[in-house]
């Protein structure tokens, strides 16, 4: 085979093998900004934070709860009439993604006017206000229940 | 946070996968004509081996079409394209050895491009079968243990009277049956299954920090103990198999993953610390490790004894320049073992900087991808599942490409899909099935709640 024509196999053979590559590149690109399934959660800044300290035997039963501490501050959970589970686990109703928070961490459950907190199990506990949750408890308004590294309360 | 996400039509991009497939073999095609145009041997088998091959990559495609959807479009013809690659190169090495043999009148050796192709084909069979079997890789979560040993027996198999084999010092063979394998390549798959297994299930417990010692958190110290655990393991392959790489491997892939885990810097540090610690015990203790050290810093004070290798291999990669002297057109062969622990600087001298550059492009895809599939999947033994095996590949690649090109001490292992050997060729394809598996159920829409009710109700029926 002639010189020339080796010349230009020899730099046809890069060009097809970068055209590959870049192929490879431009497909990975569009996969890049097709829409994602799975969008982050942004947490919904309030604007207000809600009060520190609301009335603290409120007749009212609590119908959100708001995050005040943590990854998820501002984040406001609507309350209706079934427990809620907090933890880790995809299927909780609030997921916290915090390493001191177990999978299927804490329930809220509606008891009358009062909603009430109950540890299922966790590792490191959860708390109200500085007394650890070691019995199903009552979470007042304006109390402060802390899982992991978030803290939330009860709001009308 | 309730899961009500927005649902998009998810488009599963498998006829992107074709259409790259399609161009990889081309690439390989193209390779194998001009090797057979410029080594002056055009043989018929050649048309047989690529035509075979291409089926094979097909039926491949076909099961990812069938048993994983939605998987990731990506890595199937990425590492496709680097085994065609690597079968061109050999097979333009077994030219040159033809050739030798020749002009020296011994007896024409046997191609070794057609024993690597039967590879080819174990390795895309057991891919099938991984890819069909684990129809969910949280399964593989079951066998933590049970991979623990299979990996550890694999890895100190070779040590055994009657089937352990030494080649050039290094006891990392097995001979059965007349065909010889290299299990610590299976072992690097089913450690990594074991660790994945095992830190998922101990990471809060590995994450706690203990104190704080300048500003840096350190772990409690019965926690530390599974961590030297694998140090020692690492050690005693170096010590009683000499294999510098599988041992340099497995303990960088360990740390990977328990950092990953556990989102720690500090066990970085620690294990950077022992991989110090015993990489200056092993320099003290043994000759081998001496020589590799000496080798890497000072090439040129011994070029036809213990630097030939590597001294050959820099005056190829210098021979290939920029754009390579062409398929068929360099001296390859005179680098020992070009065909295995040596064949990217085959490929560097004949591709040249452009071509190396677009083959290790290829790697990093393959990394990107099994990273993106990792960070996309929802569960976590298969976030630590992916990037461990993700890591494998990485760090072998790094360490074989470093070590050829003198950027770290040179130490035996393959190049991922590219080198002749079967043992390698058939632990990375089980890899990318897997990895395949995971990313189809990273892509994969989520089951909304209806379709659960109705599996629910035909359950309950």
């Amino acid at each position: 085979m002639s010189e020339l024509l080796l010349s230009i196999l020899r730099i046809g053979f890069l060009i097809a093998l970068w055209w590959f590559v870049l192929t490879v590149v431009s497909v990975l690109r569009r996969d890049l900004q097709a829409p994602r399934d799975a969008k982050p959660l942004t947490p919904a800044r309030t604007s207000k934070r809600p009060s520190p300290r609301p009335t603290l035997r409120s007749r009212k039963t609590a119908t959100k709860l708001v995050i005040v501490e943590g990854a998820l501050t501002g984040t406001v959970i609507p309350l209706g009439s079934v427990p809620i589970i907090i933890g880790r686990a995809p299927d909780a109703t609030v997921v916290l993604d915090d390493d001191f928070v177990s999978t299927h961490h804490a329930r809220l459950t509606p008891n009358g006017n009062h909603w009430i907190v109950e540890d299922l199990g966790s590792t490191n506990g959860t708390w109200i206000d500085r007394t650890r949750v070691s019995a199903p408890t009552v979470l007042r308004p304006g109390t402060q229940l802390r899982i992991g590294r978030t803290s939330m309360e009860l709001n009308t | 946070m309730s899961q009500t996400l927005s649902r998009y039509r998810v488009s599963t991009r498998r006829s992107a996968e074709l259409a790259l497939l399609v161009g990889a073999w081309l690439i390989g095609v193209f390779a194998w004509i001009l090797v057979d145009a410029n080594t002056g041997d055009g043989s018929l088998g050649g048309w047989t081996s690529l035509i075979s091959a291409g089926m094979l990559l097909l039926i491949a495609h076909g099961v990812v079409r069938w048993q994983a959807p939605y998987a990731d479009p990506l890595l199937l013809p990425s590492v496709a394209a680097l085994n065609m690659l690597g079968l061109a190169m050999i097979h333009r090495l077994d030219a040159a050895d033809a050739q030798r043999a020749a002009s020296n009148g011994s007896p024409q050796p046997t191609p070794d491009v057609y024993l690597q192709l039967t590879w080819m084909l174990v390795g895309l069979v057991a891919f099938m079968l991984v890819l069909s079997f684990v129809s969910d890789h949280r399964r593989l979560q079951r066998f933590t243990f049970t991979a623990g040993f299979a990996g550890i027996a694999l890895l100190f198999l070779p040590l055994l009277p009657v089937i352990g084999n030494e080649v050039n010092g290094a006891r990392l063979w097995i001979s059965f049956l007349g065909f010889t394998f290299q299990p610590g390549e299976l072992a690097k798959v089913a450690l990594t299954i074991f660790f994945a297994g095992f830190l998922v299930t101990r990471r809060h417990s590995l994450a706690l920090v203990h104190r704080k010692i300048f500003g840096l958190g350190v772990p409690r110290a019965k926690d530390v103990g599974p961590l030297l655990l694998v140090w020692l393991a690492a050690l005693l392959v170096l010590i009683l198999e000499r294999d510098l790489g599988t041992s340099l491997l497995l303990f960088g892939l360990f740390i990977v993953m328990l950092y990953v885990a556990t989102g720690r810097r500090s066990w970085v540090i620690i294990g950077g610390l022992l991989l110090t610690v015993g990489g200056a015990l092993a320099y003290q203790a043994f000759g081998h490790v001496q020589i590799r050290f000496n080798v890497w810093l000072h090439p040129f004070d011994d070029p036809t004894g213990n630097g030939f290798q590597i001294v050959q291999s820099l005056y190829g990669l210098a021979n290939g320049g920029i754009f390579g002297t062409g398929w068929g057109q360099g001296y390859p062969q005179l680098v020992p073992f070009s065909k295995t622990d040596f064949i990217t600087s085959a490929l560097g001298e004949e591709l040249g900087l452009m071509g190396l550059i677009a083959i290790l492009l290829l790697f990093a895809i393959v990394v990107e991808r099994g990273a993106r599939a990792a960070i996309a999947t929802r569960d976590p033994f298969g976030n630590l599942l992916a990037i461990g095996l993700t890591t494998a590949i990485g760090i072998q690649t790094f360490i074989v490409v470093g070590g050829v090109t003198r950027l770290v001490p040179l130490t035996g292992l393959t190049t991922p899909f590219l080198s002749y050997g079967g043992s390698s060729l058939v632990a990375n394809y089980i890899i990318i099935a897997i990895l395949i598996r995971i990313s189809n159920a990273a892509r994969a829409p989520e089951i909304t709640d209806a379709q659960l009710v109705m599996r629910q109700e035909a359950a309950s029926q």
